[in-house]
């Protein structure tokens, strides 16, 4: 079986577009200076809490570049497990 | 028709909350505590680990330590258990309108109206300990009953991360046997009384005669009676999230003990300087006063008067609150918190009954002589102006109960 990867919380700057409902749609996440990750598509959104990390937000399911990948809307902050 | 209730708690709430969001704290016995100095730091909640090795709320941080040495003291967040419970409250709301809540960790509801469109009132507690395990990783205990009495026992049944049903076809099994302190309203001076009568049980209670209980207990008594036969009719009652504010109280644990009539006094003026004060931002006045004490072997008792006029004096109040005091302590033991409420809260710019006899102009004046009092700090600090008698002592005269210490919501003496 596959060791899980430590991972930690990692708050990140993330580019959004609302639309006119208000609906928010993050476009590119600002992982560091060298790394932005342009979501291709969020393919879920709930409530959830993030266990792994700690947490306690709304949940985007995010396409990048074909992975998977969770972003988090907590309390106006963005955050994402990062690998440590 | 019967009626389906709900009672949810969250189980070591705070702890939990802290432990969800710090996942390192996971599975340690980790204690909530309200203030980090040994001596006014006191146990809010402890985490399942804590609270097998002996670890209770309400203890003082020294002593959880004596009986867990290893315990992880965590200083409390209100603003982040408050969200939570929140959250919580929105995932209640998706399944009914009738949400009661009993603190922040506790809720009753009503589903009496939802089954048709959930499923029942099982289902939806298992949706409901669902759902807020996944949206807010804590766990939660549900008792599924008829009435809220019941309903309460169930989720203290069996913690952590259950669901219990209890209606008549399994009522006398589960709940018979159970201590009758388990009974919500069954405190300590109660159960004195019912021991002492060889109540021990709640099936002795349901099975006692009410004649006797009401006459041990007056009209508690077949309150009590009703409650232990399961026989609760009160509604699940839907209350603001923000509720009314229904009476203002400060307390203090002291920087020292207070070992005499005259450290009371002093402190008794300083805590309704601040409650008056309070209810004068709140544009009311109080028509109970209540005094709280707390001694240094830890037992309290709080004792209160219904006032004539509604008053927001604080010379009144001390007055009154400090004559409770004197009626009622015997200086067996030192005082170590000791606290001044105001309740039954009217506004201040209603009509008042005028007494024939009682001074109105005298009131009228202290009244604004403490308005005067109110604006010269507000303008320039709290110390510019000052009772003589804050001057006798002062370590306890230094202290500003408005603005240094913890404000206690509506139900700290347990009303």
């Amino acid at each position: 079986m596959r060791r899980q990867e430590q991972r930690e919380k990692r708050y990140v700057p993330v580019q959004v577009r609302f639309d006119t409902e208000g609906n928010m749609r993050p476009m590119i996440i600002e992982f560091d200076e060298a790394h932005a990750y342009t979501i291709d598509k969020v393919t879920d959104k709930c409530r959830a809490a993030c266990q792994r990390v700690g947490g306690v937000g709304i949940r985007y399911t995010c396409m990048i570049q074909g992975q998977e990948t969770y972003l988090w809307f907590e309390e106006n902050r963005w955050f994402v497990e990062a690998k440590q | 028709m019967e009626r389906h209730i709900l009672h949810v708690d969250c189980n070591a709430f705070y702890a939990s909350v802290e432990q969800q969001r710090r996942p390192e704290l996971r599975d340690k016995p980790i204690a909530v505590c309200g203030s980090q100095e040994e001596r006014h730091g006191i146990v809010l909640t402890a985490s399942y680990p804590a609270k097998r090795r002996g670890v209770k709320t309400g203890m003082a941080i020294w002593q959880a330590r004596q009986y867990c040495p290893e315990l992880i003291v965590v200083p409390s967040d209100m603003r982040a258990y408050m969200r939570i419970s929140r959250l919580a409250r929105d995932i209640y709301e998706r399944y009914t309108d009738l949400v009661e809540p009993f603190g922040l960790d506790e809720v009753w509801l009503d589903v009496t109206g939802s089954t048709e469109l959930f499923g029942s009132a099982m289902k939806i507690a298992e949706d409901i300990s669902e759902a807020v395990k996944f949206e807010l990783g804590i766990t939660v205990s549900i008792g599924v009953s008829d009435n809220k009495i019941t309903a309460k026992l169930g989720s203290d049944y069996k913690k952590p991360d259950a669901i219990t049903r209890i209606e008549k076809d399994n009522y006398t099994d589960i709940v018979y046997p159970l201590p009758v302190e388990d009974l919500l309203y069954v405190g300590s001076a109660t159960s004195r009384k019912l021991r002492s009568i060889g109540i021990s049980t709640i099936g002795d209670l349901a099975e006692c005669p009410v004649e006797i209980l009401t006459r041990k207990l007056g009209k508690m008594g077949a309150i009590l009676h009703m409650f232990a036969n399961g026989r609760d009719i009160s509604p699940v009652q839907r209350t603001d999230h923000v509720p009314n504010i229904k009476s203002v109280g400060n307390s203090a644990t002291t920087p020292r003990d207070l070992i005499c009539d005259d450290d009371v006094h002093l402190m008794l003026f300083l805590l309704a300087e601040s409650v008056a004060s309070r209810m004068r931002e709140l544009v009311s006045r109080c028509t109970v006063v209540e005094v709280y004490i707390r001694d240094t072997e830890l037992n309290s008792f709080c004792r209160q008067r219904k006032l004539q006029t509604p008053t927001c004096s604080s010379s009144e109040i001390a007055n009154i609150a400090f004559d409770l005091f004197r009626k009622n302590y015997h200086w067996d033991k030192p005082v170590r918190s000791i606290g001044v409420r105001g309740s039954g809260l009217v506004t201040a710019d209603a009509g008042v009954q005028l007494s024939l006899y009682a001074d109105a102009i005298k009131r009228d004046k202290w009244e604004r002589i403490d308005t005067a009092v109110d604006e010269l700090r507000e303008r320039y600090g709290y110390m510019s102006v000052r009772r003589a008698l804050t001057l006798a002592d002062p370590l306890l005269g230094a202290i500003n109960p408005k603005d240094d210490h913890t404000v206690h919501p509506v139900g700290y003496f347990g009303g």
